[in-house]
């Protein structure tokens, strides 16, 4: 099949305006961290940014006083008024959506496709969502008393999603917040700071402490923070539920995962297809429920495969500013030196490598899309997460051998299952030990559906009804 | 010389038009201290049967529309009103302090039902644990077109009754309080620009006791709320009527309308959809 040639259509970065430093974000202030700087960059070129306060744990402590003294006005608003402040900020998202998106494909090398039209649109959403909650916490059934201040960290592969995925909820129920986002991409938290001061949020509702993991184990471990939340690597996830033991305070993960994608020999091939595309290659991979092992029944194995690379080969990998993108760049070198590692793995332990012919820019951090074939259970490439655009594919002979094989890890955040047969996808559904299970669609997000995982992939729910439990004192 | 003020005229509100009653007919509404206002519209049992053939005709689409839509509508009235804030206060009357609590309750009113719009099916439906391989998921969904007859109170009332209704997906045809009407009339402008579709809201002025029969009795009416009607009489006759196609009927109540409406003014107009399927490979 012929790849069609498209001239390129950047978008415009003029939207953005960025200052060459930022500070941090305290008691609806923006002050100077006591750390030493560190410097963000594109990592589509590698050209940095704008350079960011590093906040100590003396700035963190500020920070967290700052929210305990806005939780005594903040938790006596009535529900309604928190209601108003939030659906303010979900307008002055929407407003402001193409300056986000813009600086969000800028910092974290996601298409603008996706920081537009998926990231953008789900971040307003869920500040809308959780608005509506604020007033009605007598009907959700979990008790009507916040919490007091939530430390939240946050990873960078949805940095503005993830903060209204941890924002939105808190306050809604009462509490208050410092929040920390990556390292590498702290630009968009800053703007939303903005946009607290923009909807003239009471000072200190909403704190924004920059920094590495120092910050981070600062923020979790502060003595004054009633609740912690956290998204990213299940090996963090770890370090900070001991962290936690012990404190009293309230603790959600949500952390790495390993999901499988199981394609049945009724399935719709083309719908599969699609379906494995966006479950791997969505935002370059870096997502903790990508599709990242494909299960393949054997009968059809051939015969998908040829589809998938076909499709894979007319992905466009580049510039996260032109339109046409679908795979932009890996976040950071650390990342990609992560991926390519287990990548050579994949090949040394005896799985098969492709990738489409595919010219990568030559500066900022890219990664192929990539399948392996062959691979086996006990190979590093199954088992480990890779959190790039690599997918592993295995077979299978029979249902339960499918459940048997997407079980066998210690992740259980996703799964997803291709069949024509509804008994059949809700046989799976019972089976699959994962939070999320989506059937004949991937990677489908709603602030209205509750997320979160089984086992190793964390504890709690973002999202939906369930999401209210953890900021209130159930 | 002073100016003189141009006059507004007050019409109907039918399939996102102002039409004029068909009937040509229009009553003189006065001030409660007994000054003319202005001739509302006398909406006939034609305009009647029009504003259920429009709110009919939007069902499809209104209730079609995902939740999150409905409700970022609501909350769009509840900012186009929060932006006439001082024209409504006026047209209510009375003391200003007093008219513009009013008016911002009817604003927080609104703002508070589009926030359900995306959960009520979270409160309302349920995952039902059957004994047997099934799948077996119950969900609300919207009962269809729905006649009220609005409250006296001419803001708060109104906007306490409508919204409920359609945030759920129904449509309605609402009799706008028959002594006040004009405020039902200046909020069908702000529905107007607040990117409700057309026939979601049909509003009517006139008499109670001509038009609610009709709506009663209508066979495409689906729900009937009666909030509004003050005479025993009529409320039985119309609730009679009603029986004809089994309506949904809620019954006249007195109602503190500055009170935490609740949530059963939403569930009252849902119905209960349930899915079975097998589960097996």
């Amino acid at each position: 099949m012929a790849i069609f040639e498209y001239a390129p259509a950047p978008e415009s970065r003029d939207v953005v305006d960025l200052r060459s430093s930022y500070g941090l974000f305290v008691n609806g202030e923006f002050v100077e961290g006591s750390g030493k700087p560190f410097k963000t960059v594109n990592p589509a070129t590698e050209e940095t940014l704008a350079e960011v306060a590093t906040a100590t744990s003396d700035d963190v402590d500020r920070a967290v006083q700052a929210a305990r003294k806005a939780f005594g006005v903040w938790s006596a608003l009535p529900g309604s008024e928190r209601a108003k402040y939030l659906f303010r900020i979900a307008r002055i998202i929407q407003e402001r959506a193409r300056e986000l998106a813009v600086l969000e494909s800028l910092d974290n090398g996601k298409p603008i496709r996706e920081s537009r039209d998926f990231d953008l649109p789900q971040v307003a959403a869920h500040f809308f969502y959780y608005a509506g909650w604020a007033d009605k916490l007598e009907y959700a059934g979990f008790g009507m008393k916040p919490l007091g201040v939530a430390g939240q960290v946050i990873p960078w592969n949805f940095p503005l999603l993830m903060l209204a995925w941890k924002v939105a909820p808190a306050l809604a129920c009462g509490n208050t917040v410092v929040l920390k986002p990556a390292e590498t991409t702290p630009l968009t938290a800053l703007l939303f700071a903005d946009i607290c001061r923009q909807a003239e949020l009471p000072p200190g509702v909403v704190n924004i402490v920059t920094g590495a993991g120092e910050t981070g184990a600062a923020v979790v471990a502060h003595p004054d923070v009633d609740k912690v939340a956290f998204t990213g690597s299940t090996e963090v996830g770890r370090i900070i539920a001991r962290t936690v033991a012990g404190t009293g305070k309230k603790l959600t993960l949500e952390l790495g995962g390993k999901a499988a994608n199981i394609v049945f020999e009724d399935a719709a091939i083309d719908q599969a297809v699609e379906g494995i595309v966006n479950g791997i290659f969505f935002n370059q991979g870096h997502v903790c429920c990508a599709g990242s092992r494909l299960l393949v029944q054997e009968s059809i194995q051939d015969e998908l495969l040829a589809a998938l690379k076909r499709r894979v080969a007319t992905l466009r990998v580049g510039d996260p500013l032109d339109k046409n993108t679908d795979v932009g760049a890996v976040n950071s070198a650390e990342q990609l030196a992560k991926i390519r590692r287990l990548s050579e793995l994949g090949e040394s332990e005896g799985a098969e490598r492709w990738s489409p012919a595919c010219e990568l820019p030559e500066r900022g951090f890219w990664f192929p899309p990539t399948l392996f074939t062959g691979v086996a259970q006990s190979h590093t490439i199954a088992r480990e997460e890779v959190f790039g655009p690599v997918l592993s594919v295995l077979t299978f002979r029979t249902p339960a051998e499918a459940v048997e094989k997407a079980n066998n890890t210690p992740y259980g955040l996703s799964a997803g299952v291709w069949t024509e047969k509804g008994s059949r996808i809700l046989w799976m559904a019972e089976r699959l030990r994962a939070g999320v299970v989506w059937a004949n669609t991937f990677n489908k997000f709603d602030p209205a559906s509750p997320f979160g995982g089984y086992k190793e992939s964390g504890f709690g729910r973002e999202g939906g009804l369930h999401g209210l439990e953890a900021y209130l004192d159930v | 010389m002073s100016r003189l003020s141009v006059r507004k005229t007050y019409k109907l509100y039918i399939g996102g038009a102002f039409p004029r009653s068909e009937s040509g007919r229009s009553y003189p509404v006065t001030s409660a201290k007994g000054d003319f206002l202005a001739n509302a519209s006398l909406a006939s049992r034609k305009d009647a049967r029009d504003a259920v053939v429009a709110a009919r005709k939007a069902f499809a689409g209104w209730s079609g529309a995902t939740p999150y839509n409905r409700g970022q509508i609501l909350y769009r009235v509840a900012e186009m009103l929060e932006g006439r804030r001082a024209q409504f206060a006026d047209e209510l009357g009375g003391g200003k302090r007093a008219a513009l609590e009013r008016v911002d309750a009817a604003i927080d009113r609104l703002v508070w039902y589009a926030g359900w719009s995306d959960k009520i099916a979270a409160l309302h439906g349920a995952a039902n644990p059957v004994a047997g391989p099934y799948f077996n998921l119950s969900t609300p969904e919207p009962t269809g077109v729905v006649a009220i007859v609005a409250p006296a109170d001419p803001l708060l009332g109104l906007v306490s009754v409508v919204a409920p209704v359609i945030v759920t997906g129904n449509t309605c045809v609402v009799v706008a309080s028959e002594p006040a009407p004009l405020p039902a009339i200046t909020l069908a402008e702000v529905l107007a620009t607040s990117d409700l579709p057309g026939g979601v809201v049909n509003i009517l002025t006139g008499r109670q006791a001509e038009l609610a029969p009709w709506l009663s009795a209508h066979m495409d009416v689906n729900g009937l709320d009666l909030t509004g009607v003050a005479d025993p009489d009529l409320a039985l006759s119309c609730e009679q009527a009603a029986a004809e196609n089994l309506k949904r009927v809620a019954r006249p109540v007195e109602e503190d309308w500055s009170a935490d409406p609740g949530i059963g003014r939403m569930t009252r107009f849902l119905e209960t959809k349930t899915v079975w399927h097998p589960i097996g490979v």
